[in-house]
């Protein structure tokens, strides 16, 4: 028997009409039969992630072919790197991805600190495991409420913003920045916690508690978010590793990927924490596996507290910045960002100007690779709605 | 999914009866941070415009610029940052790296001008609302630290290694030393401007840290033909001005010079520095005097391609560098080092020839095209207070050279020392090690007007001179020399209150009821040297102009009002090597605009 809710919801359009399959099993698109049209869905698109488009081919309301164009951010960074000593690399990467910067930093800082062979001081690497989770939760309290917003319903992500600037403000307090903090720098990090911190970010957390509960209620146990979500952009798990999925988008499709627990870093291996999975990977799930991520931060920032010493040295000794040069080599260093594995592949030729720096992120399997196919045979309606899912960021796409 | 799932949503509407969250107005019902990265604010009197933010910023925010009201002197460029906001992404690096702790940032949040060229501001010196404001960013406390504010350590013979030999006392920096030490440099060339010679110093320092020592060579004698001398003895005026100096030590400029100098072998100047041919103009330049500025100024104007020739009244070359300073601090292979590569120069030398006595000065004019006049101040001078006729007290000066030359001299067992300065200290330390050599015991009593703190003679002097046990009693003004059947007993002082009056004349006040006695058998006078002139004939001083001061008037290229006929080194500029070595150098090109016809104003007298 159909439960009465979902037949209010039932609709089951016809896909057997259009588009046609050709002989090459792929579909017959005939702009000129009138029956497919071209949308640019953004650049300036409030259901599109930032600055990209998407080149759709549909019929009637549904996607027929998708591509992502970038380019609209011209910016150049990884060319830039090329020429400003690794200092000043610093305040440049951090704009490869707005919502989440702490993520570059940390790269970055840690890439040239390897390849220098610096030892960073364990409180400096405490104040940065603090900055890297309240970035993630900062993006999560943002995000998942954000999800729902993506099919009209806005007021989560209303009270999610607020829950996120408390975070920020603490960040301003901290970093003396709220949304690019400009913290974690080679050798170390650029202050101590100023004197009652714990107990601000303590009281600040214990609203996000409550805050958690009630988007249980708004959003995950809400009807229309439930019905838009369930099933729709499915990835099967033999995408996962053909695509290089990572993150929570891996986790929802039943994989134990997690970069702070399979390449431990800093002080994660000190922290109690799970893999957070789910297995139906769609939109729900993978909004399930972020909800859950979120509860964790939550816990781990306690842990953090908890485990932090009061003192201590924030920066290591290095050679003077404006003249360091690093060694000749090259390393890979990743975290775990609130999209998936972060990596910078650094090159040095030993002079002091990085020879490459390359970013890996999320965003360019999600939002090209991934997206264009994930899109095809899906309702124009849902095209925000699957692409927030895979939290994708053109700033790291083109950098 | 079930009924509930229509009814939860609802939930939302809670949140109705709860307080709004939004700050109103964010400027006042909320304040920045402390830590805030707002805008900028200098103190204006603090900065000294070594531009380090400048070279920091990577968006090429910040330019240094004049400022009305800021001059340039030493230690100060005289320009200040101006932050450019349509570029800043206020990293805050341009404070982190700050030399003096003088930029910060506001926590101020908010700033809205219509006019879009005020953004583009000085701090400290437009007015900002902010600039009084004591919250926001400031250089992190702490281990942080963008460069080492400490010097990498020296090397010094341990006292008892060195209280009884002339071996060098200073050891040098080891490659790695000297690579650390050279890392600290920020390359701001504040100290360029102070240092008389005008050295390349922040070029020839990125050289050390290059290990390229050829070039580091090379950048030494664009402006100093005798780095090694320089590179132990200079009075590193730069030092005193250099921008990491003002949160930390300052470079160890100086031993880096030295470093470099050490790097090179002597075999290998011609090939390095490129001067194994010179082309000769076939004009020819007498210089009198082998002292820094007769030797750089030969130096410089063999380059030119003049031909030059040194008249030395000493048997040796180098002056004051080899007779005034004692071997411990500057070793004589040393000064061959430098002097023997200006000689292979092509310039000649001819020793023990007194211009005056031996040879005259209408002489040199007959058979030289130019002269260049740098004799020196070798004449000590006397306090001439009652008893310095005793055959027993003597000067510093003679003593010195006559040590150099390998003479026998008069050791005291107690010996008094009056003076303040670098020779007062050379020569208590030079009598230390010949009393400890000769008594097994050193006892000699260094006193000076000034205080301590405002002794002209270098800190690490006065400590040496104490390690090696003299002891060394500043602030006391020496009144009469006790002599008893024809030997000395010692010296009466009396307490110095000041030196100066307030017109900034010399004139020394004194507590005459604050009287010490200096027990001594000796004493050995330096408070000063002067000049002598006798070669200047009646005829020639007839018609050179002398400037109110009694000193030999000359211009910017120590041309004097004789043309023919140039002053520089020590009798123009006072005691001290670098100015010889700098003013050498401009009397050259001085000799060389007189000779070549290139000067814009040329004179015939
Ligand atoms: S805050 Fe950063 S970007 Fe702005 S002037 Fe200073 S160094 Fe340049
Ligand atoms: S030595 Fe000191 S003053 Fe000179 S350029 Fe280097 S940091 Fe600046």
């Amino acid at each position: 028997m159909i439960d009465p809710v979902q037949k209010i919801f039932r609709f089951q359009p016809d896909r057997s009409l259009y588009p046609e399959t050709g002989a090459d099993g792929k579909p017959v698109i005939r702009l000129d039969s009138g029956k497919f049209i071209k949308v640019w869905q953004g650049p300036n698109h409030p259901g599109v992630t930032g600055n990209m488009s998407l080149e759709l081919t549909i019929s009637g309301d549904e996607v027929v072919e998708s591509k992502t164009h970038v380019g609209y951010l011209h910016r150049g960074f990884e060319k830039l790197f090329e020429r400003r000593r690794y200092i000043q690399c610093f305040p440049t990467c951090i704009r490869m991805c707005v919502p989440e910067p702490d993520t570059n930093e940390y790269n970055l800082a840690r890439g040239t600190e390897e390849l220098a062979g610096i030892e960073v001081p364990e409180t400096a690497n405490w104040l940065r495991m603090l900055a890297l989770e309240m970035a993630r939760l900062q993006v999560l309290l943002r995000m998942v409420p954000g999800q729902a917003a993506t099919m009209g319903l806005g007021l989560g992500a209303q009270w999610g913003m607020y829950f996120r600037e408390l975070i920020l403000d603490r960040f301003e307090e901290l970093t003396g920045g709220r949304i690019y903090h400009m913290y974690i720098l080679p050798g170390g990090v650029r202050g101590m916690m100023p004197d009652g911190f714990r107990e601000r970010l303590g009281e600040n957390l214990k609203k996000i508690d409550g805050f958690i509960k009630d988007i249980d209620k708004l959003i995950f146990h809400n009807a229309v978010f439930r019905k838009r979500t369930i099933g729709i952009g499915h990835i099967p798990a033999d995408w996962v590793d053909h695509y290089g999925i990572t993150g929570p988008v891996a986790r929802a499709a039943g994989f134990k990927r997690d970069v702070r627990k399979d390449y431990p870093y800093l002080y994660y291996h000190q922290i109690n924490f799970d893999y957070n999975i789910e297995h139906d990977s769609d939109v729900f799930a993978r909004f399930l596996v972020r909800r859950k991520d979120l509860e964790t931060t939550v816990d781990i920032l306690r842990q953090i507290m908890a485990k932090m010493p009061e003192k201590g040295i924030i920066r290591a000794e290095t050679p003077n910045v404006l003249h360091w040069r690093i060694p000749k080599g090259e390393t890979y260093v990743r975290c775990e960002s609130s999209r998936g594995e972060y990596g910078f592949y650094m090159v040095s030729d030993g002079s002091m100007y990085p020879r490459r720096i390359n970013l890996r992120g999320p965003s360019y399997t999600h939002a090209v690779s991934v997206l264009e196919r994930l899109l095809v045979n899906a309702n124009i309606s849902d095209i925000s709605s699957i692409m927030v899912s895979l939290a994708t960021c053109p700033p790291e796409i083109e950098r | 999914m079930s009924i509930k799932d229509i009814l939860s949503p609802f939930s939302g509407w809670k949140k109705v009866f709860d307080e709004p969250v939004v700050v109103k107005d964010p400027v006042n019902d909320r304040p920045g941070a402390p830590r805030y990265r707002g805008f900028h604010r200098n103190d204006i009197a603090t900065c000294i415009g070594c531009g380090t933010c400048e070279t920091i910023c990577e968006n090429e925010a910040i330019d240094l610029v004049p400022v009305q009201g800021i001059e340039t002197r030493d230690g100060d460029s005289g320009l200040r940052p101006r932050v450019d906001y349509g570029r800043c992404c206020w990293c805050a690096l341009c404070v982190d790296v700050c030399t003096t702790g003088s930029l910060t940032l506001s926590n101020a949040y908010i700033w809205v001008d219509e006019d879009p060229g005020v953004y583009r501001f000085t701090p400290g010196v437009d007015d900002m609302p902010w600039q009084r404001e004591e919250k926001g960013w400031k250089k992190p406390e702490g281990n942080y630290e963008f460069y080492s504010l400490k010097r990498e350590p020296m090397e010094h013979l341990r006292p008892e290694e060195r209280n009884d030999s002339f071996a060098e006392m200073v050891r040098g920096f080891s490659k790695e030393q000297a690579m650390r030490e050279a890392d600290r440099c920020v390359e701001c060339g504040i100290c360029v401007a102070t240092c008389p010679a005008h050295m390349g110093i922040p070029e020839y320092i990125r050289a050390v840290r290059d290990d390229d020592m050829e070039r580091g060579l090379k950048i030494l004698y664009d402006t100093n033909p005798l780095p090694e001398i320089c590179g132990r003895i200079c009075t590193h005026k730069c030092e005193t001005v250099c921008s990491i100096g003002h949160r930390g030590e300052p470079v160890s400029i100086r031993w880096l010079k030295r470093y470099i100098a050490d790097q090179n072998p002597s075999e290998k100047y011609k090939q390095i520095l490129e001067t194994g041919v010179l082309d000769k103009n076939g004009k020819k330049v007498a210089i009198i005097g082998s002292g820094p500025a007769g030797l750089s100024a030969a130096h410089y104007l063999s380059l030119m391609g003049y031909e030059c020739t040194i008249y030395e009244k000493l048997p040796k070359t180098g002056g004051m560098m080899r007779f005034g300073i004692p071997e411990y601090r500057l070793p004589y292979d040393q000064i061959d080092k430098d002097i023997d590569y200006i000689l292979s120069l092509g310039v000649h030398i001819i020793y023990n020839t007194t211009v005056g006595k031996d040879i005259t000065l209408d002489q040199l004019k007959r058979d030289y095209d130019a002269v260049f006049a740098a004799t020196g101040l070798h004449q000590g001078r006397s306090t001439r207070i009652e008893g310095t006729d005793h055959r027993h007290v003597y000067q510093a000066t003679d003593l010195l050279r006559k040590v150099t030359l390998g003479e026998e001299i008069h050791v005291g067992r107690r010996i008094v020392v009056i003076g303040g300065g670098n020779v007062a200290m050379d020569i208590t330390r030079t009598l230390a090690r010949l009393q400890r050599l000769k008594y097994g015991e050193v006892r000699i009593i260094t006193t000076s007007l000034e205080t301590e703190d405002a002794m002209p003679a270098d800190s690490e002097e006065v400590v040496g001179s104490r390690e090696e046990g003299a002891t060394v009693i500043p602030g006391w003004a020496p009144r009469k020399i006790d002599i008893a059947e024809d030997e000395i007993k010692g010296l009466h002082v009396v307490q110095c209150l000041s030196l100066f009056d307030e017109k900034g004349a010399f004139n020394p006040q004194c507590n005459f009821d604050n009287h010490r006695f200096f027990e001594g058998d000796m004493i050995v006078e330096s408070i000063g040297q002067g000049m002598d002139l006798v070669y200047l004939t009646e005829g020639i001083k007839e018609h050179l102009e002398m400037t109110p001061r009694g000193r030999i008037r000359v211009d910017d290229y120590f041309q004097s009002s004789i043309p023919w006929l140039f002053f520089g080194g020590d009798i123009i500029q006072g005691p001290d090597v670098i100015h010889g070595i700098a003013n050498g150098h401009k009397a050259a090109r001085g000799i060389d605009r007189f000779l070549s016809g290139t000067a814009d104003k040329q004179q015939t007298t």
